[in-house]
Parts: C-alpha cells; sequence; structure tokens
C-alpha cells in the first residue's frame, strides 16, 4: 500500500456536548450541583423582580397628563407598586434642571451647557489639536466665561440672585465649582505633605486628616452655622457661596491625596535628575514632577469628580434647592403626595447617567495612562 | 564679581540663598501666618458671639433638653439634659453603623465572590448589582428607600411570616429573647466550652507539628460548643422565654423592634456600602498570583484547603485596609440620616439641640470631635495592621 492510497477519514464532528451554547451552559451555569442550583435560584428571583420593574417603570406606568388623575385608578386611589407616576416629573421638569431660574433667562444656563458638551467633547475626540490648551481653558476660563453669563451683572446682563439657582444645574455647578478650586489648593498640600521642612509638613497633614475624618454633612453645616461668626462684622456670605466654602475646604484634602499618591509614583530618578540639573524647587516641581504626576493621577481626579458629585447632593440638608431638594418639596405637594418615590427613582437615573459615564471614562483613561513609569 | 576677579569665589552662599536658613524662615512665616489667622478667627468669633449674645462654654450640656427623641438605646424623655441627648444620639449612630457594617461586609463579600464566580449568571447579577447602586447618590438611594418603607401596609394589615415577623408601616417586629434566672449559668458554660476549644485547637496543632497526625477539630468543637452549653441549658430548667410581637389595638407590642427611619437608613448603607467592598474583594482575589493556587493544587491541596489557607490570608493583605475606610465611610455616611429624620448625633445633636441651644461652636466641635476620635483611632490601628502584615521580604 503506498502512501497516495492513504486516504484519512474525515474528521468526526466533536461531541454534541463540547460545542456550541450547549457546551456554553455546561460550563457556565451547569458546571457542577452547587452551581445548578444558585443558577435556578437565581432565575427564579430574576423572574419574580424583572418583569414586575419593567412593568411598574415602564408598561404600566402613567406617562401622559398633567394632573394627579393622570396616576389614579377610576375610583381615585392612587395606583402604588402598579404603575410609576412620571407626569409628577413632567410637569416639575424645568425646576429639576434650572431650580428657580427665570424662564426667560433660562437661555444663559443652556449656552454655558452647550459650551461645556463642546469643549468636553474636543477633550473626548482623538486628533484634536491643542488639547492642552483646550484643557486649560475648560479648567480656567470657561469657569469664569460660566459665572458671568449664568450670574450676569456685567455687559447688560441682567442679575440672577443665587437663590433662584437650583436643580441639575446648581448641582453641577457645585460640583464643578468644588473641583476646579479644590485642585491648586490640594496640589499646594499635597506638596506641603511630601516637603522636608516638619513644620510644614505637619500642618498639612493636620489640615488633610481633619477634613478628612468628619463627614460632609458636619462640614456643610459649619460653613453655614459658623461661618458669619468667624468673619469680621459685616462680610455677607450668602448661602451658596458658604456652601462652596464648606465644599472646597473638604475637597481639597481630598483631592491633596489624590495628587500625593502622583507625587510617590514618580520614580526618584526623576526628582535626583532634577536635583543634579540645580533646579530650583519650584521649577523642579512645576517643569519636572508636576506635569507627570498630575498627568497619572487624572483618573483619580476624575473618580473624585465622581464623588464630588454625588455628594452634592447633601447641600440640600442646609437649604440650597438642588435636584433633590425640588424632588422632595414636591413630593410634599398636597396634590402629588405620595408619588416621592418616582422623583428619587428619576434623580437616581439622572445621577447614575453622569456618574456612569465618568466612571467609564476614568477607566478607559487609566488603560490609556497606564504606558510609561513601569518598571 | 567682576572687580575682584582674582580671589576664588566664596563656596559658602549668601545667607538668604542658604535652604536651612530658607526652611527656617518659611517655616516661621507660615507658623505667624497660622497663628495671625486663628487669632483672627478666634476674636471674630467672640466679638460676633457677644454681640448676638450667644452664651459660651459647655454650662448647656447640664440643662434640661425638653424635647422628645423618636428612638433611644437607653432612657431618656424631655426631662433629661442635653448632654444626654449627646449620649443618645451617639448611641443611636454606633448602632446603625455597627449594624451596617455587618450586613454590608456579608453583602459585599457575597457579591465580591459572587463577581468571579463561574457561574455566568451570578456573575452578572453580582456586576449589575454593583453597577448599579455605586453610581447612586447615598442620600437618594435612602430617602428612597424611606418612601417605600412609608408607603408598607398598616399595623393592622402587617406582612407577616408565621407568628414571629412582622413589617409594617411603623417598623419591623421580631421575637425578642427574655433571660431568665439561671442563664447565667447557660452562659458560663458556653464560656468554658468555648476556652476548652481554644485549648484543643492548640493541641491539635501541636500533635500535627509533632507527628503529622490530624484531628478532627472542626467537629469536636463543634460538639463541645453546642453539646456542653446545651446540656447545661436544660439542667437549668430552659431558662430562656421569648417576648412575641402581637396586635394590641392599633400597634405591635412585645418582641423588639425597629423603627422605619432605622430600616430604610440601614438598607441604604448596607446597599451602597457593599457595592464599594464587593470591589475591594474582588480586587484582593485577583490579586492573588495565580500562580498560588496553582502551586497549592500542585502540593495537593483540596480547593477549600487552598482558599483557606493560600488565596485568603494574601488577599486579605489586600482587603483589610479599604475595608477599613470602608466601615469608615459608612459610619461618616450614617451622619445623612437626618435627611429622613432618624436620630443619630448629627440630627439630634447637631439639629435639634444646635436650633435650641443656638450654640453652634460647642456642638460643632463636639460633633466633629467624635467623627475626628473615631477616624484618627480607625487609621492608627489601620497603621499598626499594615505593619503586622506587611510582607516580610528578604
Amino acid at each position: 500500500m503506498s502512501a497516495a492510497d492513504f486516504k484519512p477519514h474525515p474528521d468526526l464532528p466533536p461531541p454534541k456536548f463540547q460545542t456550541g451554547w450547549v457546551k456554553w451552559l455546561r460550563d457556565n451555569l451547569f458546571s457542577s450541583p452547587f452551581n445548578t442550583f444558585l443558577t435556578i435560584v437565581s432565575v427564579y428571583l430574576l423572574y419574580l423582580s424583572l418583569p414586575w420593574v419593567l412593568q411598574w417603570a415602564i408598561f404600566e406606568a402613567s406617562w401622559t397628563g398633567t394632573t394627579r388623575a393622570a396616576c389614579e385608578t377610576a375610583d381615585g386611589q392612587p395606583r402604588y407598586g402598579i404603575g410609576a407616576c412620571w407626569v409628577f416629573i413632567s410637569v416639575r421638569f424645568n425646576q429639576i434642571i434650572y431650580g428657580f431660574y427665570p424662564p426667560e433667562l433660562q437661555w444663559r444656563p443652556n449656552v454655558v451647557a452647550i459650551l461645556l458638551i463642546g469643549l468636553l467633547t474636543a477633550l473626548l475626540l482623538k486628533g484634536v489639536k491643542y488639547k492642552q490648551w483646550i484643557g486649560a481653558f475648560t479648567l480656567i476660563g470657561f469657569p469664569i466665561i460660566a459665572g458671568i453669563l449664568i450670574h450676569g451683572g456685567i455687559f447688560g446682563l441682567e442679575v440672577v440672585e443665587t437663590d433662584r439657582w437650583g436643580g441639575l444645574m446648581l448641582t453641577l455647578i457645585l460640583s464643578w465649582v468644588g473641583i476646579v478650586a479644590s485642585l491648586p489648593i490640594g496640589t499646594v498640600l499635597a506638596l506641603g505633605r511630601r516637603s522636608q521642612m516638619p513644620i510644614v509638613r505637619t500642618c498639612s497633614i493636620v489640615y488633610i486628616e481633619f477634613w478628612r475624618g468628619v463627614p460632609l454633612i458636619t462640614v456643610l453645616f459649619m460653613a453655614s452655622v459658623m461661618l458669619p461668626l468667624f468673619l469680621p462684622e459685616g462680610t455677607e456670605f450668602d448661602k451658596l457661596m458658604r456652601c462652596f466654602i464648606g465644599i472646597v475646604l473638604f475637597q481639597s484634602a481630598y483631592m491633596a491625596e489624590v495628587v500625593r499618591g502622583g507625587l510617590q509614583a514618580i520614580p526618584k530618578g526623576q526628582y535626583e535628575a532634577a536635583d543634579a540639573l540645580g533646579l530650583s524647587y519650584w521649577k523642579k516641581m512645576g517643569l519636572i514632577i508636576l506635569p507627570q504626576a498630575l498627568k497619572i493621577v487624572i483618573p483619580g481626579i476624575v473618580n473624585t469628580f465622581i464623588a464630588l458629585f454625588k455628594d452634592t447632593t447633601l447641600v440640600y440638608i442646609v437649604g440650597l434647592i438642588e435636584m433633590l431638594h425640588i424632588l422632595q418639596v414636591a413630593g410634599r405637594d398636597s396634590e402629588w403626595i405620595g408619588f416621592d418615590t418616582e422623583g428619587y427613582v428619576f434623580a437616581a437615573v439622572m445621577f447614575w447617567i453622569f456618574c456612569f459615564f465618568m466612571s467609564h471614562y476614568s477607566q478607559n483613561l487609566e488603560k490609556k495612562l497606564h504606558t510609561g513609569h513601569k518598571r | 564679581m567682576v572687580e575682584n576677579s582674582n580671589t576664588p569665589p566664596s563656596t559658602k552662599p549668601p545667607w538668604h540663598r542658604d535652604p536651612i536658613i530658607r526652611g527656617y524662615i518659611y517655616q516661621t512665616l507660615l507658623i505667624a501666618a497660622v497663628i495671625a489667622f486663628g487669632y483672627f478667627i478666634f476674636n471674630n468669633t467672640l466679638y460676633n458671639m457677644e454681640k448676638r449674645n450667644i452664651k459660651t462654654g459647655f454650662e448647656f450640656l447640664s440643662s434640661e433638653a425638653g424635647f422628645g427623641i423618636l428612638f433611644s438605646l437607653i432612657e431618656y424623655d424631655e426631662s433629661f439634659s442635653y448632654g444626654r441627648t449627646f449620649v443618645v444620639g451617639l448611641l443611636n449612630t454606633i448602632l446603625v453603623s455597627g449594624l451596617g457594617i455587618v450586613f454590608a461586609t456579608l453583602l459585599g463579600f457575597i457579591m465580591g465572590i459572587a463577581r468571579l464566580s463561574p457561574n455566568w449568571i451570578v456573575a452578572q447579577v453580582a456586576k449589575y448589582y454593583v453597577e448599579i447602586f455605586r453610581n447612586i447618590p447615598l442620600l437618594i438611594q435612602i430617602l428612597f428607600w424611606y418612601s417605600i418603607v412609608v408607603k408598607l401596609p398598616s399595623a393592622r394589615k402587617s406582612l407577616a411570616v408565621g407568628d414571629w415577623l412582622f413589617l409594617n408601616n411603623r417598623g419591623f417586629y421580631i421575637p425578642a429573647p427574655v433571660f431568665e434566672e439561671g442563664f447565667g449559668i447557660v452562659l458560663g458554660a458556653l464560656l468554658v466550652s468555648i476556652i476548652a476549644v481554644y485549648l484543643l485547637t492548640k493541641w491539635a496543632k501541636r500533635q500535627q507539628e509533632a507527628t503529622g497526625e490530624q484531628f478532627p477539630t472542626f467537629y469536636v468543637s463543634l460538639g463541645i460548643l453546642i453539646f456542653v452549653p446545651g446540656l447545661v441549658f436544660f439542667i437549668a430548667g430552659s431558662p430562656l422565654s421569648w417576648s412575641m410581637p402581637a396586635l394590641k389595638g392599633f400597634n405591635f407590642r412585645g418582641g423588639a423592634s425597629m423603627i422605619p427611619e432605622l430600616m430604610a437608613l440601614l438598607i441604604a448603607l448596607t446597599v451602597y456600602t457593599g457595592t464599594f467592598i464587593a470591589e475591594t474583594v474582588r480586587a484582593g482575589i485577583q490579586a492573588v498570583d495565580h500562580g498560588q493556587s496553582e502551586a497549592a493544587h500542585a502540593l495537593g491541596l483540596r480547593q477549600g484547603l487552598t482558599i483557606r489557607l493560600i488565596i485568603m490570608p494574601q488577599a486579605l493583605r489586600v482587603i483589610i485596609p479599604p475595608l477599613t475606610s470602608q466601615y469608615l465611610n459608612l459610619t461618616k455616611n450614617s451622619s445623612l440620616a437626618t435627611a429622613i429624620g432618624y436620630p443619630d448625633l448629627v440630627a439630634v445633636f447637631a439639629g435639634t439641640t444646635l436650633n435650641q441651644t443656638g450654640q453652634a461652636v460647642e456642638i460643632i466641635g463636639m460633633t466633629m470631635a467624635v467623627y475626628l476620635s473615631l477616624s484618627l483611632t480607625i487609621s492608627v490601628f489601620m497603621n499598626w495592621y499594615n505593619k503586622k502584615i506587611a510582607l516580610v521580604e528578604r
């Protein structure tokens, strides 16, 4: 028999249980008796909960109308637990977004929002030139423009007092200002904490550990109750300004720890090389260390931003009318009583969208920036 | 420099360039600035308080409070002092944080391990749980659960499990143990058997190291722990009964109850902190090199032993420091209780007591001091622990 006569038998198909979805099921859901048990229990629990959630939030919910009657059954009973009452949100929608900002002037925050979206898109897209200038403008120039537009008072813009600011707009302003103002303070504190000078170091540590050790709510209480006592007579701050001060004091301590992480991650050789070149302390930090350190900690800064963004909900406790406060007050309205749950679900969804995308952005950045400095 | 270029330049820099002297100058300036700032604040505060007729000092702590508190672990009514309101608030904070830490740890560990489960559906459920609840502000979650808890059926239409558990809009009711005379003996027996188990474990370990023989420590210990106190319990005539919650009129009497505010706060804190603990646990387990478990298997250790002896000790090294800071966060976050009126330290003391006395500086100072000392204690402990378990390298 020559080699030419040899005809290999065609390959047999793989065993039925080792391919396709059957294999996937066996591997992932039924690999052991315990796993099978877990699968059955989870599927049963999902079967109990998911259809109900969908039914409540979408299929049985009341979407149209302007009065409470839209959310009630024919005999005037509220439909708690059966269908959500999104009408409650839609009638208050303008307040939820803008607070009590005068409707005829709402184009101003809108312009700011469009500008912000434009800047952020420019920062996120690949291949845009002069990114560092856009970034610097977003951090420094943009807040000034936004402040002028929203508050008014210059260029013939009508002044809108801060007690009329509210809703989602206020939430965004608070967290934005909190981050922009706390970044430089935090950087200085981080440098102080790593300083050679014992007194500078001690002062920084005391400041950082103090603010990190107390809950934000007591800081806000302090800012709103005690700040007027601390300052000389005649210096009056409005509520918003006091909250800003509280938030920045608190947030800069957290920011300092983030920046310190970056400073510690820079290899020692960089410090030594800068010293060997004869650079002064500030030149060494400003030209060599901080540019690298701040780049590393961008994801950390975004994470702090997310935490601050979630924490801004607390300002309602000291009486600012941000989104949650509006929804809570709306829920106490006698016409809409009992529909506050829908308000909280709506607020949760809004916050979730912002936080989820920001955290994914920071995770992507982390991956992208995770190239250098690995030894 | 140009005129006398013949002489070599002095190697010593002028005094204002000397880094040591500069350091002294900067630090002196900093101290001066801090003291001046402190003096400025102190002076202003004294002046402003005098002007607004605000009293200073801590005398208010002993005067009568005159307001009621929804829920207290110790005896309290309107006639007690402001100092007592501080203690009531503090105990309520400790209660909700303690319970929250226990439940959040359980939920977090279960979900963290579930995310790494080979079971696809379990891993997905855990993933969605973490992604959803981590990204919603805690305050919204607290208000959300509270708005649901108050919509529960009234006491007469309670949701019930048998005759033991009742859930309604007044709270959650469970049977409470009533210790009768003679229960001390049972506790004593329990203590004796715990000591016995401890000694047995030590003996078994020594035995194994000396001879290689294993002793079934677990089952014998379990037997001792159940059998000895159980026997004493029946000999002493079952000195324990249960106080059952029962509907009397419009509300439940008897048993132990949990007010709706506490329930909502506890659910929210548990669910929120649980997500962070789950991430910590997952990161910790993933941080253990795969080679470690392969090596353990190669040595012939079973899966359970691999996890207990190889993976967990190394994972805990990574898990425990962030876990402690999560506990700290939970305790600080429990101050949000004030939003739904659960009488914790901030709501009672920095809320009602502050409003009644107006002594903001003392009260906010005391409240902050409580949280601050708590977090400093925990971070001191954490540093000690970190040093203790730090990897000992060559």
